[in-house]
């Protein structure tokens, strides 16, 4: 636990995220476009590093309504996942994929094929970093949340408030008919943190 | 005037200003209100012990910094000390999984710790809002005394 502040490693760690966020949206992209059966393009992601106070600004305001889903990461490092999209961006992507069958409003099947969709982009980031560090790395079943912007934000706020004063997160911008503004949130504990810079050989 | 209180910030407010706080999620809302002067202060807290983490500067972080540092504000402001009473919202938990890891039941334990510290600075608590699984976007108003809470698809709540 020597150095292992954020501030102290949060430079490396951002070069690490904007690669991360390359390969795996890159990934994401590839089985989206398959998923949803049509042309997908993605623009390159962009790691951001904010104070908690800017982060509601990012996405349109605290009270924004978006849907959130929040996986636990298990394997050689631990640590949990936020993938988050605006409300109308997020039935857009199910509406899509269940066909013409969505209801116009998140019901049970919506939030099931949304927990897919989740399922599919963190895979994607997740076998990218597992892909750069030779680790075994796989998420647990996702949970969904349908809220303001704030509100689900203050779970992986929360986790980086043990660490320090910001939030870093991929801001990555797919678009099929619509912009699809994604927001990638990975927090690994702390220890974790160490096992993926040596991983990476940044660290010895 | 609505006065802006961001994530682990905190803020004072009188007369017909009001205080908000937008979007609370796990995070607590915590309000001081003199019903005499209308001095009060809001303070929005994410963890629950500043004693446990190295990095704890910012004390409007911390339920038990935040509210003690709150009281001191409130009461550089014209607040008496005897008079002041507590309002407190938030501490939902916005996701299911894994219920027992601690990080996830943060909001239980934010609400908990600044109850802990009101009943230290023997600050009476007189209203709440707490728990659940949704998000809250909280505004005060001193002249009333109303703790507002909205949130979405649910009607205005007034403690």
């Amino acid at each position: 636990m020597s150095d292992t502040s954020l501030e102290n490693i949060t430079a490396q760690y951002i070069d690490v995220l904007a690669e991360l966020g390359n390969i795996g949206a890159g990934n994401a992209t590839t089985a989206l476009a398959s998923l949803l059966q049509s042309k997908v393009d993605m623009k390159v992601p962009q790691v951001k590093l904010l104070e908690f106070k800017d982060v509601g600004a990012i996405l349109g305001g605290e009270e924004q309504e978006m849907v959130g889903s929040y996986l636990g990461v298990e394997g050689d490092i631990t640590g949990s996942i936020l993938f988050l999209v605006k409300k109308d961006v997020a039935l857009h992507l199910v509406t899509k994929m269940m066909m013409g069958y969505a209801s116009g409003d998140f019901g049970e099947m919506e939030q099931s094929a949304f927990k897919e969709i989740s399922n599919i982009i963190t895979g994607a980031y997740l076998n990218a970093l597992s892909t750069m560090t030779n680790m075994c790395i796989y998420p647990t079943v996702p949970d969904l949340a349908i809220d303001m912007a704030g509100a689900i934000l203050s779970v992986p706020a929360i986790q980086f408030g043990i660490y320090g004063d910001n939030i870093l997160l991929i801001q990555s911008q797919i678009s099929d008919e619509i912009e699809i503004d994604g927001f990638f949130i990975m927090v690994p504990d702390i220890e974790s943190y160490e096992k993926i810079l040596k991983a990476l050989g940044l660290i010895s | 005037m609505v006065i802006k209180v961001g994530m682990a910030d905190m803020n004072v407010c009188a007369g017909s200003d009001s205080i908000i706080t937008m979007g609370l999620g796990s995070c607590v809302g915590c309000v001081l209100y003199d019903p005499v002067s209308k001095v009060s202060g809001m303070v929005h807290v994410m963890l629950p012990d500043s004693t446990s983490i190295t990095q704890n500067s910012n004390k409007a972080k911390f339920a038990d910094t935040g509210v003690a540092e709150l009281l001191d504000r409130v009461i550089a402001s014209g607040a008496v000390r005897t008079r002041l009473v507590a309002k407190i919202a938030g501490g939902a938990q916005m996701f299911s999984v894994n219920t027992n890891s601690p990080t996830l039941r943060v909001g239980e334990r934010n609400v908990e710790a600044v109850k802990k510290k009101l009943s230290e600075l023997k600050i009476r608590l007189v209203a709440e809002d707490t728990g659940d699984t949704y998000g809250r976007t909280v505004e005060f108003f001193p002249e009333t005394g109303e703790y507002h809470i909205r949130a979405i698809g649910k009607e205005l709540r007034i403690i």
